[in-house]
């Protein structure tokens, strides 16, 4: 029984690390080139933030099996070993798309975090514990953008629907529970999805609304989870682990 | 072989932490934002815990190396730096001597309790130059992961603030 908690523990913590790895990856792109210095320096200071909490999660899923250490577990495994959600390798596109792909992010990430932070096991509550906090501030950075340029200008508002649209189908994966989620929450280690969703959906209805923009109708694009990623993460990885990959072992 | 010296006492290795300022707000000490945990002898060896600010923070690594090395330099060899990540750090464990100090150095210091669940509206924070509190956030984020970035309405000057965490 203790091993099957481990393994669950273990696909838990990477698919926290990868979603905070990848997203981190992502957003850290847009260091030095932010159309403003504030949001240069808030995009630079919510990467970090993920980062930091990638190697919490990472390191206990290497602890428990993943690999060697966190280092390891982020730079020598190939895309189909990730489990991070369709959403968070999707490319910056405009600044209006990356801003809709964090608060899409964001919202989910925080209440997900509090949830973990009652988890059964105490490793998991004690990351939470941590990043809950440091989520807070993103999720309240993201959303006030999404409604002060979603009802904004005309051309602001167009970018953010336009963002709404291509990226809202991947959101759902976030919330849509798949055989490892059920068993997560049955054993206490994480909350349930379902009823997460539920509030994920209506804090996005009220922010949107107030954004004055409309969320797609449409099928949820999911496979992350499964390790079945888009053409976008080949691209992430050979950015992110050719070092690691061309020169095994390097170290400065 | 020099002669083992007398073992240092805890209170002994809390004064010396004191002199450890940080290494990006260095007018306060790693003692005076609440980092140092806890500091115990193991056996024969010395054992300061430490906690992160932020989990990302980069000063994280160098305060490990900068603690280490103040107690070495008094001549324990035997220590080990060990991270605890919960209870998560708060800005509530900082010092109000510290705050005073921030706010001399020109840094709002944090204001009312560390936000628990889902942020409120941020309290009124007064401006360090002229002590105004018609002010104003600029971003909530700044130039370390602890401030956000604030303005000055009476006296135009922009400051940083110590955010409540």
């Amino acid at each position: 029984m203790a091993g099957d908690t481990d393994k669950l523990v273990r696909d838990l913590a990477l698919r926290m690390g990868d979603n905070a790895l990848i997203l981190g990856q992502r957003v850290s792109a847009w260091c030095g080139h932010a159309p403003v210095l504030e949001e240069d320096i808030a995009l630079a200071n919510v990467a970090l933030d993920l980062i930091g909490q990638t190697k919490l999660w990472l390191g206990l899923a290497a602890d428990l099996g993943a690999g060697a250490n966190a280092d390891d577990v982020a730079f020598l495994r190939d895309a189909r070993a990730f489990r991070n959600s369709l959403l968070v390798e999707q490319p910056n596109g405009d600044y209006g798309a990356t801003l809709m792909r964090q608060f899409l992010f964001d919202a989910w990430h925080y209440p997900m975090l509090n949830g973990l932070k009652d988890s059964a096991d105490a490793r998991v509550a004690e990351i939470a514990e941590k990043s809950a906090k440091e989520a807070a501030y993103h999720l309240e950075r993201s959303s006030d953008f999404v409604v002060r340029l979603g009802d904004g200008s005309d051309e602001s508002r167009a970018r953010m629907q336009d963002a709404l649209d291509a990226l809202y189908p991947f959101a759902g994966e976030l919330t849509t529970p798949d055989e490892t989620d059920d068993a997560l929450a049955a054993a206490g280690l994480a909350p349930d999805l379902n009823a997460l969703g539920e509030h994920y959906d209506a804090y996005l209805d009220r922010v949107l609304s107030e954004a004055t923009l409309t969320a797609p109708e449409g099928a949820v694009r999911k496979g992350g989870k499964a390790g079945l990623h888009t053409e976008e993460m080949g691209h992430i990885l050979a950015d992110m682990q050719w070092l690691q990959r061309a020169y095994p072992g390097a170290t400065w | 072989m020099t002669p083992a010296l007398a073992k240092p006492t805890t209170d002994d290795v809390w004064r010396w932490l004191e002199d450890v300022p940080d290494p990006e707000i260095p007018v306060v000490s790693v003692v005076d934002l609440g980092i140092i945990r806890n500091v115990e002898w193991r056996d024969d060896t010395l054992i300061v815990t430490v906690t992160p600010t932020y989990s990302g923070c980069p000063a994280t690594a160098v305060i490990a190396m900068e603690v280490e090395e103040a107690i070495r330099r008094r001549g324990v060899d035997a220590v080990r730096i060990e991270t605890q990540i919960s209870p998560a750090w708060t800005t509530d464990w900082i010092t109000d001597a510290a705050k005073e100090k921030l706010k001399a150095y020109g840094i709002a210091p944090p204001k009312g309790a560390s936000c628990a669940g889902m942020l409120t509206a941020p309290a009124e924070i007064e401006c360090p130059r002229c002590g105004s509190t018609d002010t104003s956030e600029i971003s909530r984020f700044g130039s370390t992961p602890c401030k956000a970035s604030w303005r000055c309405n009476a006296c135009l000057e922009p400051f940083d603030y110590f955010k409540s965490f």
